[in-house]
């Protein structure tokens, strides 16, 4: 059977690691190629590349960082942030990079993911949805969980995936950064929803806290998370093989 | 040298990339001439069957990699360029393959149970089912990463391993120097970098 994945995210600025890292043995812990080298010797089955760069200098810094880490690590690499056009797909599709990861851009052309998905496969394409509970509801927020799109994100996600996402990637703001868990009540809902792979964000705090996310939602497909991978309080290896003491399959 | 045939099928880059990080001498080639001249072909692809067989039949390279191939030159096929290389495939519609392997390529959708998402995508384990010197430094149970809609089918003589999602699928094929992988050897981490050295060092 298909593995559960495990997915660290970098986030990416100027060329750079944002996060902070206190890896021994990586001389450099903001370089995105070390750390990408890092993750895939510990087992990660997949990285996620973050853009945080507004310049169009930092872009392409970015997509030449993004071509080195490419001809080096061999594990499917997904990129995302500050993708708004099929050329945008086309400019990281070329330096390597697997699956392209929209979110605002979509919210702003949801047309986007359909005409993504049919030059380059449903397969390649990610939608990324940042969601807040609001009077009640699930709503979608926009430009990096700062704005109230009023859209509600259940609906957002069926229509995204009718249009062609290949898969999901759920970042619940309301449990992100507070390490408490994954936000299981959400992510249990959309895994009924749809039929592509769900990838639950946001919440990570300990090791349990991903044993009890597919534990509890046998659908879903992988966990990511940046900080508790970069801190090392999440060490990979560890992380799987208690996974796989679980009885949950994971890739050794 | 090794020719990885270049018709316009999918992205190259990671293939290319891999091939450069295990040593091995290759050339991206269009050309009918190179092709003959090389050791080794790759033919790879990512897409649709039909639009994928049609782009080989237009630039005529179909019937070198035949006439190669059936000369005895090795011939690994990956993912849709493996499927390429059996008789036909029934991805809306039925279209005609290279036809050097027995069998024929099905959809996923009501042959697995529907509670499976299509398409097969991520780390999945190999069970060998055959010996085969493509395998000569990975593990049975290595896991390797899978991508597809479709998959070959009857086509037992040729199938070396299988990956289990809802029925044993065809994961790798061989039939003397006529290969392939459907999964991504070029994305597979250091299993598929084996796979693809044990490839280059095949006699």
């Amino acid at each position: 059977m298909i593995t559960k994945r495990i997915i660290p995210c970098l986030d990416i600025k100027n060329g750079r690691v944002v996060k902070g890292t206190n890896f021994k043995g990586l001389s450099d812990v903001s370089s995105p190629i070390e750390l990408a080298r890092f993750y895939s010797d510990c087992g990660a089955d997949e990285l996620v590349f973050y853009d945080i760069t507004a310049s169009y200098e930092g872009r392409q810094l970015f997509t030449d960082i993004l071509t080195k880490v490419a001809s080096e690590i061999f594990i499917p690499l997904t990129v995302g942030g500050g993708i708004n056009t099929v050329d945008d797909f086309d400019r990281v599709l070329k330096c390597g990079a697997d699956k392209v990861s929209v979110n605002s851009g979509a919210i702003k052309n949801p047309l986007l993911i359909r005409e993504a998905a049919h030059k380059y496969g449903d397969q390649c394409v990610v939608l990324s949805v940042d969601i807040k509970r609001v009077n009640g509801e699930f709503r979608v927020f926009a430009k990096g969980g700062r704005e109230d799109t009023g859209i509600e994100a259940i609906n957002w996600i069926k229509q995204g995936v009718s249009y062609g996402a290949g898969e999901i990637v759920i970042n619940s703001i309301d449990t992100d950064g507070v390490k408490q868990g994954f936000d299981i009540e959400l992510l249990r809902l959309v895994c009924n929803e749809v039929n592509v792979p769900v990838i639950a964000s946001g919440g990570a705090g300990n090791m349990q806290h991903f044993i009890d996310l597919f534990k509890e939602i046998p659908d879903i497909d992988a966990g990511l998370a940046a900080s508790v991978f970069h801190f090392g309080e999440v060490a990979i290896p560890k992380l799987k093989k208690e996974l796989k003491s679980n009885g949950i399959i994971v890739r050794l | 040298m090794i020719a990885i045939v270049d018709y316009g099928v999918g992205n190259l880059f990671s293939l290319i990339s891999s091939f450069k990080k295990i040593g091995a001498d290759i050339i991206v080639t269009a050309d009918a001439e190179v092709i003959k001249s090389s050791d080794r072909i790759i033919l790879p692809g990512v897409g649709a069957f039909e639009d994928a067989a049609k782009k080989l039949r237009e630039s005529g390279l179909d019937k070198v990699i035949i006439d190669e191939a059936v000369k005895g030159k090795k011939l690994m096929g990956i993912c849709l360029g493996m499927q390429m290389l059996f008789e036909k495939s029934y991805e809306y519609g039925c279209h005609k393959g290279l036809g050097l392997l027995k069998g024929s390529i099905v959809p996923m959708q009501d042959s697995i149970p529907a509670n499976l998402k299509i398409p097969h995508i991520g780390w999945n384990a190999l069970h060998f089912t055959r010996e085969s010197y493509l395998f000569k430094y990975i593990k049975n149970n290595d896991c390797v990463y899978f991508v597809h809609s479709f998959y070959a089918d009857e086509c037992s003589d040729s199938v070396i391993a299988t990956a289990e999602y809802g029925k044993q699928l065809t994961a790798a094929v061989q039939k003397g120097n006529i290969m392939g992988c459907q999964f991504h050897p070029e994305k597979s981490g250091e299993v598929g970098l084996n796979i693809l050295r044990a490839f280059c060092e095949m006699e």
